[in-house]
């Protein structure tokens, strides 16, 4: 059964919320899910951009309550 | 009833909390009020950012090292049994030799360990300097190094998070004064879309390997490294030749931790600001050991040691808590042989670093023998 893992990254300069997730990522089974929270703003381009590289799946991304959020999906 | 405070790792951060307290508390120790108990693994303390220095030849290896006991208060009981198993439900942690230690709080203060062979053909293709083994063979690798391509290959996630930038600008400083930096090309690669994961340094540095021929490639977590072909290839596609491939292997960390169900990978969910474990209001946890999204860097060690001593300390004497970390981290950073600037930053406070210069990398030699006093719990 997959599970989601949420990453409060928020206030975090280093390593930064992109690292968390590449970290948090290794450690999770394909189809499990990884919500990034962060205040940097970069996050919501840089999540994605990277995702689409390497091949993960963005689920979904956005803000809400003064921080952004994105979740991606392990495909890999 | 003595109070019994229990401490798993004799790294900086178990060093400096054992140390402090006793600074605060050593009359209740002497009436055997309170006691502590370090459980290391190792006779030996090692210096670790001094391997940076290990294969340019500019450092001892006898500078890094000191025995631990005798950097310990002497009211310290210190054991070298690795523990084996942390039970946070029964408030006890068994050791390899069987021996079992009860606690009314614990510290959890297992650090990091690298895991090179997580990744194919690392292990047998890479050179790495964060363990005193590989920056040996790193050194006997460049002193045979004629010139060629030097790919510098960092991977996530790591603790000292300036050391990557250090050494690649070391290297190229390495290799200029060896005579074959003509002869040489060297090629960052970074996990991230940028050069370093803190934004102001990454705009430092992007120009400075621009102006110093330096090469990079961002977005680059390592699939497999070809030793025979001798290529690294990403997860992201690209692949690069290399005739000396020096790596910061991604990290785990401690075994203790994963198997004893306290969090995946080694890494304990850890509340940020009070440093206890996540469900546990008797367990600290301090340094790499924790899942905090900050630098697992010496320096934060330093800060939350701090911190945990102080509400250890009020805790045992006063009944209350003290105060919260504030997410604290001061890194020098090494810019070549002969300069170095600085950084810090906070929950609240962006980094900001200066400019490089030769006085701040002679404190930064300075440091290398005060971190001893840091150790003891004095600076």
């Amino acid at each position: 059964m997959s599970e989601r893992r949420i990453i409060d990254a928020r206030g975090s300069y280093c390593p930064g919320p992109l690292m968390e997730l590449i970290a948090a990522l290794k450690l999770l089974q394909v189809g499990d899910e990884v919500e990034i929270l962060s205040t940097d703003q970069g996050t919501a381009r840089d999540v994605p951009e990277w995702t689409a590289k390497v091949g993960h799946e963005t689920v979904e991304s956005g803000d809400k309550d003064g921080h952004w959020y994105v979740v991606v999906r392990k495909m890999k | 009833m003595s109070k019994k405070i229990l401490i798993v790792g004799g790294g900086l951060a178990g060093t400096i909390i054992a140390n402090g307290l006793c600074r605060q508390i050593s009359s209740d120790i002497r009436k055997g009020d309170v006691s502590i108990t370090m459980l290391g693994t190792s006779e030996t303390h090692m210096y670790q950012p001094g391997l940076l220095y290990v294969p340019f030849g500019k450092i001892r290896e006898r500078e890094l090292f000191r025995q631990q006991r005798k950097i310990l208060n002497k009211l310290i009981i210190f054991h070298v049994d690795p523990a084996a198993n942390i039970d946070v439900e029964g408030k006890q942690v068994t050791c390899a030799s069987g021996a079992v230690y009860g606690y009314d709080y614990l510290v959890l203060a297992t650090g990091s360990r690298l895991v090179p062979e997580t990744i194919p053909g690392m292990a047998e293709g890479a050179h790495w300097l964060y363990d005193l083994d590989g920056a040996r063979k790193m050194r006997d690798a460049l002193a045979e190094f004629s010139g060629g391509k030097v790919v510098v290959n960092v991977n996530a996630p790591h603790k000292c998070p300036v050391a990557p930038l250090e050494i690649t600008f070391m290297l190229k400083d390495f290799l200029e004064e060896k005579g074959v930096w003509d002869k040489s090309q060297i090629t960052y690669t970074y996990p991230i879309g940028r050069l370093h994961a803190l934004e102001p340094v990454a705009e430092w540095c992007k120009p400075a390997m621009d102006e110093s021929g330096i090469k990079y490639e961002t977005f680059f977590n390592t699939r497999e490294v070809d030793p025979q072909a001798k290529t690294i290839t990403s997860e992201e596609g690209v692949t690069l030749d290399y005739d000396l491939l020096v790596t910061i292997p991604p990290h785990r960390g401690a075994e203790v931790i994963s198997e004893s169900g306290l969090g995946d990978g080694g890494w304990v969910p850890t509340d940020r600001n009070k440093l206890l474990r996540e469900g546990s209001n008797d367990v600290f946890v301090c340094g790499d050991t924790t899942n905090i999204p900050i630098s697992k860097a010496g320096s934060t060690a330093h800060f939350e040691a701090d911190t945990v001593i102080d509400n250890l300390v009020s805790l045992l004497t006063e009944g209350r808590w003290a105060r919260n970390y504030d997410g604290k981290v001061f890194c020098f950073v090494e810019t070549g042989l002969k300069t170095g600037t600085y950084v810090w930053f906070d929950y609240k406070t962006p980094p900001n670093p200066g400019a490089p210069s030769q006085m701040i990398h002679w404190f930064k030699l300075a440091y290398n023998r005060l971190y001893w006093l840091s150790a003891r719990g004095l600076l």
